[in-house]
């Protein structure tokens, strides 16, 4: 999950916070990292470049963006498949 | 008839200086435009995580509305309806859109693709001030203070807007230049009329 981090800080630009201090079950999203609609798509974006990976279904982003730690289980089980 | 307006306050940023109201606030002379616009968000101590995301023409306009608003104006005498923005450059958002083109070839980025329009930064330090007055942004050859000078006059004197932040921002690879300056109907301290001979002097002579 280090690496999924320091990749999620590089592709969404988030130059004030380190790697480090972002959780591995903090929300993502509002009220937990604040990212918007637009960093939804680079997250997009990053599994397809860092782990070919097309989150092809919209509906799955939620669940799947949740927090670093079900990222990482969703690449993890796509990897395997 | 028309009425007085008064130039309130000037920021320019260029050629790697800050000037606020003729006076330099800041230099980083050997950093580039990336470097330079993120050097002076630190310097001055500004806290707003947004400001990383935005692309260079927006990250520019912010900074220099920002610095241009700060001890210099005071939103609360007038409806968030009533302050506007009238910008303008020569290149649009041609240099973001270089950049997007250049993520299309293989994935593109949908944080480039937002800014592939230059009055996204109106939008920027309207969010960021909660202003909701008229937005407009202009494309010229040349910076062209007549056509500003009498736009922004006819919507003082239509009622359209009570105070305006006007400017020329434009970026295009590592040459960039923004002068804003803050209209508005109330002579302060130091302030000088808004006339076009004033707003060319002003460009000419607060670009570091």
């Amino acid at each position: 999950m280090t690496d999924l981090k320091r990749q999620i800080v590089e592709q969404l630009n988030l130059q004030h916070i380190k790697p480090e201090e972002i959780g591995d079950d903090q929300p993502l999203f509002v009220e937990g990292l604040g990212l918007d609609s637009i960093d939804a798509l680079e997250l997009i974006v990053l599994l397809q470049q860092q782990y070919n990976i097309k989150l092809n279904n919209a509906e799955d982003g939620p669940k799947v963006f949740q927090s670093v730690r079900t990222m990482a289980e969703y690449i993890k089980s796509h990897q395997q498949a | 008839m028309s009425q007085n307006l008064y130039i309130t306050a000037s920021c320019s940023i260029g050629c790697n200086v800050v000037i606020k109201d003729g006076k330099q606030l800041f230099e980083n002379k050997d950093a580039d435009v990336q470097a330079f616009l993120v050097s002076v968000y630190q310097h001055f101590a500004i806290s707003y995580p947004r400001f990383y995301k935005m692309d260079n023409l927006a990250k520019l306009g912010w900074l220099a509305a920002e610095l241009l608003l700060t001890g210099s104006f005071d939103k609360s005498v007038y409806q968030p309806e009533d302050i506007g923005l009238v910008l303008s450059n020569k290149s649009s958002s041609l240099d973001t859109d270089i950049k997007y083109y250049d993520t299309v070839k293989t994935i593109a980025s949908p944080a480039l693709f937002v800014y592939t329009l230059p009055n996204i930064v109106m939008g920027e330090i309207c969010i960021r001030h909660n202003f909701k007055g008229e937005n407009d942004f202009f494309i010229f050859e040349y910076f062209n203070p007549g056509f500003i000078q009498q736009y922004v006059s006819h919507l003082f004197e239509t009622g359209a807007l009570e105070a305006c932040i006007c400017g020329w921002v434009e970026i295009i690879d590592n040459d960039y230049r923004a002068c804003f300056y803050l209209t508005e109907k109330k002579a302060k301290d130091k302030t000088i009329l808004f006339t076009e001979e004033n707003i060319h002097h002003i460009y000419q002579t607060t670009h570091g």
